[in-house]
C-alpha cells in the first residue's frame, strides 16, 4: 500500500516536472530546426539535421557581446555600490544606538512596499533632469540601494556579540576599522545572498533599462533579446537560438550556486 | 561640539544609502503625486490641472478594460499557482530520494528571466509549429490561433454569444494566466515546503493513531498551521500579479495588449501613456491609482486574514 502510494506520488511529480520542462525542450530543439521544418504541422519531436548555423546568424544580427558586455558591467557595478552602501548602512542600524535609528529603518522598510510601476515615472522624470538619461548612470546608480540588502546584513549582524566590540574597543580600534576586518568577515554568508541576489537581478531586470535607454548600444541582456523579438518575428529558428543563449548563462549559475540561490529568493520576496 | 559630531556620527554610515534612497525613490513617489496634478508633457509642466488627469484615467474606456484585465489576470493566476504549488509541495516534502532534483526542475522558469520566457511561450503558444497544437495534433485536433483569439472564455466554452460584460477573460488572457502558473510554480512551491517542514510531525503521529485519514490530516493540521504561510504567498502573488507587463508587451498583438485589448493590462497602460504619447501627468495618476489598489489590498487582506489566520 505505502509502495504504490509512494509510486503515484514519484509518478505524478515526474508529469510535473516533465510540464515544466517542456517548453525550455521545445525552444532547444526549435534552435536547432531549420525554418521550415518550425512551422511544418504535424510538428517534429526532434530536429531532422541540426542547424547550428541558427545560432551564428541569430548572434550575428544584432550586437549581442555588446549586450553581453552592457549587463556585466550593471551587475558588476550594481552590486559593488550595493554592498558598499548597505553594509554601511546596516552597521549603525544593527549596533549603535542613536537617536531617531527605528524611525529611519522604517523609512527604509516602507520604500520596499512601492511597487516599481509607481515610481519608474517620475524616476524617468528625474533623470531626464539630471540629463542621465540613455547613459549607464542611468542604469546603475538608482540600484546601488537595495533595502532588502540592508535588511539581510542587519539582521546577520546583529548576532554578533557585543563583547566582540568591547574587546576590540580596549585595543585601541576604531568604529570603522572593526566593521571592514571583524564584521565583514562574519557577514560572509550574508554578503553571498547579496550578490546572487544581485546578480540575478540585474541579469533579469527589463521594465527599467527599457524605458532608461533609447540608444542600441547601452541595451543590457534582456533589453537586447525583446527589440530582437521585436524585429525579428518572423524566424522563430533564430528567436529560439537567442532565447538559448540568453538562458543558458544564468541557468549555469543556478545549478551551481542553487541551494544558495533558493534560500537567498525565499527570504527576499524576490518577484518572479 | 564633541557631543554633537559624536551624535552625527551613525548618520555618517547612513549617508550613501539615504542619499540614493531619497533621490530615486522617496522624492520620486512625492514628485509622482504632484505630477498627476499637471498636464506635464515632453516639454514640461504647462498647466495646473487638479484632478483632471484623475478624471480623464477613470473615465476612460481602455483604462476600465484593462483594470479589469488585469483583474482577471490575478483572479486566474493566483489560485492556481497556489493550488498547484500546494499540491506539489505536499508531495515534494513525502519524498525522500530526488527531492533535490525536482525542486531544481521546478525551480527553472522562476530564475529565467521574463523576457526569454515569453519569447519561449509565444513559441508555444504559435498556431503552427506550437508546442500546443503540435500536441492537439496528435490526437487530430487542429488548434486554434490561442493568443489572437480575444472571445471570452464563457463564449468559447458554452457557444453562446454572451454580452461583453459576463463574457470573462479571453483565451488570449488565459494564455498569459498559465504562462505565469508556470513561472511562478518553483517560487510558491518553496514557500510553501519551508511552510510545510514547520509542522512538527508529532501533531500527524497523534492524529493517525486516533485514526485520521488523509483528507482530515490535512484538513484539520496542514491547513491551519501552513495559514500564515498561504497568507503571505496570497498577498505576495496578488500583488505581483497586478504588476505585470513583459509577456503583454513581448507576446500579444501587434498592437500590444491586443487582441482589441482584451490583454491589456493597467501596467501596459500607464508605460503606453507615459512613454507612447508623453501624457506624464495622465500617466502619474494611473500609477497612483495602482498604487492605491495595491495598498487597499494589503489592507483588507490585512483585515480578513487577522482573524482567520492561525499563528500557531
Amino acid at each position: 500500500m505505502a509502495k504504490i502510494r509512494t509510486f503515484f506520488v514519484y509518478l505524478i511529480l515526474s508529469f510535473g516536472a516533465i510540464a515544466m520542462m517542456l517548453p525550455f525542450y521545445w525552444m532547444l530543439i526549435t534552435a536547432f530546426k531549420a525554418p521550415a521544418e518550425a512551422i511544418s504541422m504535424p510538428p517534429t519531436w526532434w530536429p531532422r539535421e541540426f542547424h547550428w548555423r541558427n545560432f551564428v546568424e541569430a548572434w550575428n544580427q544584432v550586437p549581442w557581446l555588446r549586450y553581453f558586455f552592457n549587463t556585466a558591467l550593471i551587475a558588476v557595478l550594481t552590486l559593488t555600490g550595493n554592498l558598499i552602501t548597505s553594509i554601511l548602512a546596516a552597521y549603525p542600524l544593527a549596533i549603535i544606538k542613536f537617536k531617531g535609528r527605528d524611525k529611519i529603518f522604517l523609512l527604509f522598510l516602507a520604500t520596499m512596499m512601492i511597487p516599481m510601476p509607481v515610481y519608474i515615472i517620475p524616476g524617468y522624470l528625474i533623470l531626464t533632469y539630471l540629463g542621465w538619461i540613455d547613459t549607464y548612470a542611468a542604469l546603475i546608480v538608482p540600484w546601488m540601494v537595495n533595502v532588502f540588502s540592508i535588511f539581510l546584513l542587519r539582521q546577520h549582524i546583529k548576532t554578533i556579540p557585543s563583547e566582540l566590540w568591547d574587546a576590540a574597543r580596549i585595543d585601541g580600534c576604531s568604529r570603522f576599522r572593526f566593521l571592514w576586518q571583524i564584521v565583514v568577515p562574519l557577514i560572509k554568508p550574508a554578503i553571498a545572498t547579496i550578490a546572487i541576489f544581485s546578480i540575478v537581478s540585474s541579469w533579469n531586470s527589463f521594465l527599467w533599462p527599457l524605458v532608461v535607454t533609447n540608444s542600441k548600444y547601452l541595451r543590457p541582456i534582456q533589453v537586447g533579446l525583446a527589440y530582437f523579438t521585436q524585429e525579428q518575428s518572423t524566424d522563430y529558428t533564430l528567436l529560439a537560438a537567442a532565447a538559448t543563449f540568453t538562458i543558458v548563462p544564468l541557468i549555469v549559475l543556478f545549478l551551481f550556486a542553487q541551494k544558495h540561490i533558493i534560500s537567498s529568493f525565499s527570504r527576499s520576496g524576490m518577484k518572479y | 561640539m564633541i557631543a554633537r559630531l559624536k551624535k552625527l556620527y551613525p548618520w555618517l554610515y547612513i549617508l550613501p544609502a539615504l542619499m540614493l534612497l531619497l533621490v530615486f525613490k522617496i522624492i520620486p513617489i512625492i514628485l509622482s503625486f504632484g505630477v498627476s496634478f499637471f498636464r506635464w508633457d515632453m516639454a514640461g509642466p504647462s498647466k495646473f490641472i487638479f484632478f483632471s488627469n484623475y478624471q480623464s484615467v477613470l473615465t476612460d474606456q481602455i483604462f476600465w478594460q484593462s483594470a479589469m484585465n488585469t483583474l482577471y489576470y490575478a483572479i486566474g493566476a493566483v489560485p492556481l499557482s497556489m493550488a498547484f504549488s500546494l499540491f506539489f509541495a505536499i508531495l515534494l516534502n513525502s519524498i525522500s530520494r530526488a527531492k533535490t532534483l525536482f525542486r531544481t526542475i521546478y525551480y527553472l522558469p522562476v530564475v529565467t528571466s521574463i523576457v526569454a520566457v515569453s519569447v519561449v511561450w509565444k513559441w508555444v503558444y504559435h498556431p503552427t509549429g506550437g508546442l500546443i497544437n503540435g500536441i492537439l495534433s496528435l490526437i487530430g485536433i487542429q488548434g486554434p490561433n490561442w493568443l489572437q483569439e480575444w472571445r471570452g472564455i464563457g463564449e468559447v466554452l458554452t457557444g453562446w454569444e454572451l454580452p461583453y460584460a459576463v463574457q470573462g477573460p479571453s483565451v488570449a488572457l488565459i494564455c498569459l494566466i498559465i504562462l505565469s502558473v508556470w513561472k511562478s510554480l518553483g517560487y510558491n512551491t518553496l514557500i510553501f515546503l519551508a511552510g510545510l517542514q514547520g509542522i512538527p510531525q508529532e501533531y500527524y503521529e497523534a492524529a493517525q493513531i486516533d485514526g485520521a485519514g488523509v483528507w482530515q490530516r490535512f484538513r484539520h493540521i496542514t491547513w491551519p498551521m501552513l495559514s500564515p504561510t498561504t497568507f503571505y504567498v496570497f498577498l505576495m502573488s496578488t500583488i505581483i500579479s497586478f504588476q505585470v507587463f513583459a509577456p503583454v508587451w513581448l507576446m500579444t498583438g501587434p498592437p500590444a495588449g491586443g487582441p482589441l485589448g482584451t490583454t491589456n493590462v493597467i501596467v501596459y497602460y500607464l508605460y503606453e501613456k507615459a512613454f507612447k504619447f508623453f501624457h506624464y501627468g495622465a500617466a502619474s495618476a494611473t500609477a497612483f491609482i495602482l498604487f492605491v489598489i495595491l495598498l487597499v489590498l494589503t489592507v483588507i487582506q490585512r483585515k480578513y486574514t487577522e482573524r482567520r489566520v492561525f499563528y500557531g
